[in-house]
């Protein structure tokens, strides 16, 4: 395997684009990477696309970049449907198939609601299956795994809420952000009651977005740019069954079970990581992925965020883009964007949301049915 | 776009499958019955001819005492589609089964007040199975506090 390089990133601001369709924003979003790789379209050697929910959109991307015959591979894989696409384009490269990738991932959500989150008819997505018996959502899932962590380690709504809290901040030094507006605490908890323990600005935004990367091995790429961003890591893994798994995913495994492999990989450890942007699709896995990802230990979640320990500025600053809660959740530019977050903080071109002196970040995905990846990225 | 309104109206059931047709025909007779692996002397759900432990295939159906302890749950207060729309504020679980299967379910004849909540989780086989019927074909397992 190569050694594989970031040489050009890019995203769009996340909202809603009600006038535009999903293959422009992925198309603006991609003529943005390869401004910033300095490369032209004719370059590119292969084209993986995230979208969950409108098929094709790989190809009808190069109606807008440029059609030149390349392999185009379009991947879905829920949530983390861009990360995937990352990591099969990164797999491309790093086995030396191909030299120059472009990975690109977009979503448009619209106003969608609560039934987001997967393809074909949304109703479909309620779980008709054995054993869900159709009541439950993504607030719903992810509230479960909140208050199991309650029961467990007695933390409370406010510590969640703080989740809330933090990421909205966060957010409103992102111009990239879908919202741009503190929530302080008492706003968190009076907020609409969507799925007890989450309120509504404890749930992300549905809206439309996209962002692209591409990516070369590394000695290339040091012919491209003076900050290759290099990918020490990059972990995709499924969910081992466990207790209460083949009915309800369950949040937490898949991500302890990526978090292992992907640290291997790497050769470095969660004290090694100078920013870490996660799937904090709802407030309370947050709290839960900082012990999934070992940035602190079991059952010291709710003490994390209470000393203030992953706002930027704190020992391990967490979603310093917002998070999923304020940029928003357009499902397959998602795992793309993350990437394209860390990225920029580790050229140290963040603007003034930078972490400062950001050498090793990670990027951290869920997608529910279940599908997690990590890529941790070094300068 | 037929099925699609149709959906949106009724409640989405579940599909019983060639491994689960029994559990679903239990479940209208108001039983609830489980797989059972030999091997791992304890039961499992959903129902599978094999065990997603040690996938042995040396499994049988076993009946249910339906007694139950709460292991988590959400209060769903914003409903996902119209047809359970008038059921919120509703209380989505997940409870460990006497035998340590852990189902998916809803519960019933509770407080939906998250403290009172909390307070039931982990009590040993406080709550007991009941049947909701809701179409011709299915009846959901759902609990409630144990009669004593």
């Amino acid at each position: 395997m190569r050694e594989v390089a970031i040489v050009g990133a890019n995203m769009i601001k996340f909202g809603r684009y009600p006038d535009k369709f999903v293959d422009e924003l992925a198309a603006e979003a991609a003529v943005g990477a390869l401004k910033d790789a300095g490369i032209s379209a004719k370059e590119v050697q292969v084209l993986v696309s995230g979208n969950l929910r409108q098929p094709m959109t790989g190809q009808r991307i190069t109606r807008h970049i440029g059609m030149t015959g390349v392999p185009i591979v379009n991947v879905v894989n829920n949530c983390a449907t861009g990360s995937t696409a990352f990591r099969d384009a990164y797999l491309m490269v790093a086995t030396g198939l191909y030299d120059v990738a472009l990975v690109v991932g977009s979503e448009q959500l619209g106003k969608m609601g609560l039934l987001g989150g997967g393809g074909g008819d949304p109703y479909d997505r309620v779980y008709p299956t054995e054993g869900y018996a159709g009541s439950e959502t993504m607030p719903t899932v992810f509230a479960q795994a909140g208050v199991e962590h309650m029961r467990k380690y007695g933390t409370t709504i406010e510590q969640f809420a703080k989740i809330a809290v933090k990421n909205h901040k966060h957010g409103t030094l992102n111009p990239y952000a879908q919202y741009q507006i503190e929530t302080p605490l008492e706003m968190v908890l009076n907020a609409r009651m969507i799925s007890w323990p989450n309120t509504l600005y404890m749930c992300c935004p549905t809206g439309d977005g996209a962002a692209a990367a591409i990516i070369m091995p590394l000695e290339r790429a040091r012919r491209h740019t003076a900050m290759p961003i290099k990918v020490a890591a990059s972990v995709l893994t499924s969910d081992p069954w466990s207790e209460r798994d083949l009915a309800v995913d369950d949040v937490n495994t898949l991500t302890r079970k990526a978090a292992q492999e992907a640290y291997g990989q790497a050769g470095l450890g969660p004290k090694d990581l100078d920013m870490v942007e996660l799937h904090d699709c709802f407030a309370t896995p947050e709290l839960l992925h900082y012990e999934n990802l070992g940035l602190c230990a079991d059952g010291e979640g709710g003490r994390m965020i209470d000393e203030g320990r992953t706002y930027n500025g704190g020992d391990i600053p967490v979603n310093v883009s917002g998070g999923l809660l304020s940029k928003g959740h357009p499902l397959g530019a998602t795992g793309v964007a993350n990437i394209v977050e860390v990225t920029w903080h580790l050229r140290g071109q963040a603007g003034p949301r930078q972490v400062q002196g950001a050498k090793v970040g990670l990027a951290h995905v869920i997608g529910v049915g279940a599908a997690c990846t990590i890529h941790i990225l070094t300068k | 776009m037929t099925q699609r309104v149709a959906n949106a109206l009724s409640r989405p059931l579940p599909y019983p499958q060639p491994e689960s047709d029994f559990y679903w025909q239990k479940c209208k007779q108001h039983e609830l019955w489980l797989r059972w692996c030999k091997d791992c002397n304890r039961s499992y759900f959903y129902p599978r001819d094999i065990c997603p432990e040690c996938f042995s295939r040396n499994t049988h159906w076993v009946k249910s005492s339906g007694r139950a302890t709460l292991h988590t749950f959400a209060v769903v207060h914003r409903a996902p589609i119209p047809a359970l729309r008038d059921r919120a504020p509703y209380v989505v679980a997940i409870v460990e089964l006497e035998g340590g299967a852990r189902l998916p379910t809803s519960l019933v004849r509770v407080e939906k007040d998250p403290k009172a909540l909390m307070a039931l989780i982990g009590k040993k086989d406080a709550l007991e199975v009941a049947f909701e019927d809701v179409s011709e074909t299915i009846s959901l397992p759902v609990f409630g506090p144990a009669q004593q």
